[in-house]
């Protein structure tokens, strides 16, 4: 059951991927193009969803917004993951005060309201794309880094480390080659997981007006400005909020499948 | 059980420092300096009232200087005054507490009355075509962004049918009515702000009850209970569920940092005084004081909230107490 599970999740994400990378073939108008006297037009087959308050084609905000939320959930996640294995690998390999520094480390950062911090930082640095990036990167490693630790600490006394230790391998050629690939499953469940929760920040912030600025269309600033006409373009709020759902669900289902499947090694 | 506690609290000591670290570098990030924001909009602030500012919060000192001075205050329990109203930042932040607190604990009491009775029906049936549908249902759920969530049902129930109001905790000149009017008008203000808040976390909760469940289960006293006789209800209402409920306590330890963070976009969606719409208007208003403020003590309190659910779990379980000595 699970296997299918992931199955359905990457012909989610892979359709939105696709609709994100050719937005510009795909979308019927220019997503910033402002005709004031369509304004807030409902679907129709000239706008299949409609258009917002400045008479934006919504269809074609939504594809290109899908380009936003899709590379913050990229480039944020493989930040935080990268930051994770290299804490949790040295923590766990080389132990004692590394290990103590490290996931002392680890533990502050799990004492923030991670949105608190999320917030206050980008509103200090700068709500551009990078910044929004590296922020939510840099404050959502603390899972990887526990998981990899700890799955190095259960592998490092075993007889095929000792093996390659003996051999004359570096500690590093012994993480990479040898430790890594077994804690795979578990970082990959994470890695869906934590992209669906980087992508939910992003549009949160979007959504208070912290996060990526109009004109510039991003699932979260569009629902925002479907919350000014509530009760009057229902469209407005239904389309940018069913894409967040759907990407969402999406790596919900890879990282369900993933997990499921993820057999004890035998 | 008291050497246990206070290893733990000597532990704590360098999260603090941490903490007050990481707080004060994120508070030296923002470009200019602090007082710029509680100055620049006033054209009666001369320069050489800034300069005395900068003289008063002592900004010209270098940053270690800074910083022991900063902690020390903070120590002494002086979290600084609001740029806006120049009030006491601890008394702003703790006249928004039981707001935030009320709310999320009326979201709590449901979602524990419905994840408790669905956990267990999941995890009696595991593999059930029940159990399949609940928890594809539950995954669907927690896909749904809440802000999203929140706002569909303020569109619907609210602006649509309106059945409720859409902003707020009170109908304006509600405190002229009957005690009883103000109650139900308070009701009718928190029942989806609370519902949006519960639905997030049922999800959580039930598919952690489940598993915790499902796991307990299959435990060598639970096979000993059924061996004994017992009715199988008993078995799993009073074997199963006491010791599934046992991790819990953890998780509200840790439930803090999430429920603050989650307050700021509901309760700016729903307009709602609490410590998550001051953040935010903090945030917006560039009012450092109150910022840092609500970053350091929502760390702190998560520090003391993590070490209370230790404490707890070592009380409620003596399998904890037994592996520590």
């Amino acid at each position: 059951m699970t296997p299918a599970r992931a199955r359905w999740g990457l012909v989610l994400l892979g359709i939105i991927a696709a609709a994100g990378l050719l937005a510009p073939w795909l979308a019927p108008a220019d997503p910033t193009a402002i005709h004031l006297e369509e304004a807030l037009l409902a679907p129709s087959p000239h706008h299949w969803l409609g258009t917002d308050q400045l008479g934006r084609d919504v269809a074609s905000r939504l594809l290109y917004g899908a380009r936003v939320s899709l590379s913050v959930g990229l480039v944020a996640v493989g930040l935080a993951t990268l930051v994770g294995i290299a804490v949790g690998a040295a923590a766990g390999y080389f132990g004692g005060l590394v290990d103590a520094l490290l996931m002392r480390a680890a533990d502050i950062m799990l004492c923030f309201p991670t949105l608190f911090l999320i917030l206050a930082v980008v509103a200090f640095i700068g709500p551009m794309l990078l910044n929004i990036m590296a922020v939510i990167g840099l404050t959502s490693w603390m899972g990887i880094a526990r998981l990899v630790r700890a799955e190095i600490l259960s592998l490092r006394t075993r007889e095929f480390v000792l093996a390659a230790r003996v051999a004359g391998a570096s500690p590093c050629w012994i993480i990479r080659r040898h430790l890594l690939p077994n804690a795979l499953a578990p970082i990959l469940v994470n890695i869906t997981f934590g992209m669906a929760g980087a992508i939910l920040v992003e549009s949160g912030l979007s959504f208070l007006g912290i996060g990526i600025q109009p004109p510039t269309p991003s699932w979260g600033n569009m629902l925002s400005e479907g919350k000014a006409t509530l009760g009057v373009a229902w469209w407005l709020t239904v389309a940018p909020g069913a894409a967040i759902f759907l990407v969402t669900l999406g790596c919900h289902l890879v990282g369900e499948g993933l997990h499921g499947s993820e057999a004890p090694p035998a | 059980m008291t050497s246990y506690l206070i290893r733990r609290i000597v532990a704590l000591i360098p999260v603090l420092i941490g903490i007050t670290v990481i707080s004060f570098g994120v508070m030296h990030l923002a470009p200019g300096r602090p007082t710029d924001a509680a100055t620049d909009l006033n054209v009666k602030v001369s320069l050489e009232a800034r300069e005395r500012l900068n003289q008063l919060y002592g900004l010209n000192d270098p940053l270690p200087v800074q910083y022991g001075r900063w902690v020390g205050r903070l120590a002494r329990g002086d979290f600084g005054a609001s740029f806006h109203d120049g009030r006491p930042v601890l008394a702003k932040i703790a006249e928004r507490v039981p707001i935030t607190l009320g709310i999320n604990l009326c979201a709590l009491l449901l979602t524990l009355a419905v994840a408790v009775p669905l956990g267990l029906a999941t995890a009696a049936r595991a593999g059930s075509r029940l159990d399949r549908g609940v928890t594809t249902l539950l995954l669907i759920v927690f896909s749904a962004p809440s802000f999203w969530l929140a706002l569909l049902a303020l569109g619907f129930f609210g602006v649509e049918l309106r059945w409720v109001p859409v902003s707020g905790l009170q109908t304006l000149l509600a405190d002229r009515w009957p005690l009883w009017r103000q109650w139900l008008d308070l009701g009718r203000h928190l029942i989806l702000p609370v519902t949006i808040l519960a639905l997030g976390d049922l999800v959580i909760y039930t598919r952690y009850l489940r598993g915790n469940l499902v796991e307990v289960l299959q435990q060598d006293y639970i096979r000993t209970a059924r061996a004994h006789g017992l009715p199988p209800r008993r078995v799993l209402y009073r074997h199963a569920l006491r010791n599934a409920l046992l991790p819990f306590i953890t998780m509200l330890g840790f439930a803090l940092p999430g429920l603050l963070g989650g307050s700021v976009i509901l309760e700016s969606l729903f307009g709602i005084p609490g410590l998550g719409r001051l953040f935010y208007d903090g945030v917006m208003g560039r009012d450092y004081p109150v910022i840092m403020g609500l970053v350091v003590l929502g760390a702190v309190l998560t520090l003391a909230g993590n070490l209370l659910a230790d404490l707890a779990y070592a009380v409620a379980d003596p399998r904890i107490r037994y592996n520590e000595r």
